[in-house]
């Protein structure tokens, strides 16, 4: 499946890019993390600890261990300071 | 426009005028302004970056849970994005029920939300150079107070 993915504030920052476009079979956003993880280190560095990123899935809030089946854009970013 | 979400200022008094011109039913109208301020070091510009889409979803999801969970006659919510010098206004909420404590209530419970549950992440720039604002956990647990049966979470 072809999924758009999104980088936001230091996510961005440390992978270089704000979006890019992936094909993968990952089931669920935490296969799709170590895919992602294991091309380039700057990649496993933005990724090193997923407690301090949250994950959504169509614009909606989610969680890593859920699936990706019929879903078209992830975006990544940590815990949101608005206000 | 009950969200916007823009890069431009705004007059939180006219606003807040134009907000009170066009409720009738309500009592009670409670604005709060959120504002930039200074940090040690001297903070020459805060960047508020977001994310387009999710950010408008969540903010009209935030507002419409306030309006039906204290029977609001009117909610706005303005935020704005881009970078902001200190002393700019960030956001306002203004909210409009029959009596004050919904009002109040309401307005809290957007300010707690829109917080840790829109896609904003500010980044200070100051003498000492660049840093990403932290989320408090203490802003985690604002959250908490609201969490019921109708919990916008």
């Amino acid at each position: 499946m072809t999924l758009d993915l999104l980088y936001f504030a230091w996510v961005r920052e440390r992978i270089g890019e704000a979006r890019e476009r992936v094909e993968t079979e990952a089931a669920t956003v935490a296969d799709l993390v170590a895919e992602l993880a294991a091309r380039e280190p700057r990649y496993a560095l933005a990724f090193s600890d997923l407690t301090a990123l949250r994950v959504a899935l169509d614009q909606e809030l989610s969680e890593f261990h859920a699936p990706l089946s019929g879903v078209r854009e992830v975006a990544f970013f940590p815990p949101m300071t608005g206000g | 426009m009950s969200v916007r979400v823009q890069a431009e200022a705004f007059d939180p008094g006219a606003e807040l005028n134009a907000f009170s011109a066009g409720v009738s039913a309500s009592g009670a109208i409670v604005s709060f302004s959120g504002v930039v301020r200074d940090v040690e070091g001297g903070l020459s510009v805060m960047e508020i970056e977001h994310y387009p889409g999710m950010t408008e979803k969540a903010l009209e999801q935030i507002r419409a849970e306030a309006m039906a969970r204290w029977d609001l006659e009117a909610a706005l919510v303005i935020h704005r994005h881009g970078p902001l010098r200190p002393g700019e206004v960030i956001m306002m909420v203004v909210t409009a029920a029959r009596h004050r404590v919904a009002a109040f209530e309401a307005a809290e419970f957007l300010m707690d939300y829109l917080k840790s549950r829109a896609p904003f992440w500010k980044k200070e720039v100051s003498g000492s150079g660049k840093s990403w604002v932290a989320a408090k956990d203490a802003d985690e647990e604002a959250l908490a107070r609201w969490a019921g049966p109708t919990d916008a979470a």
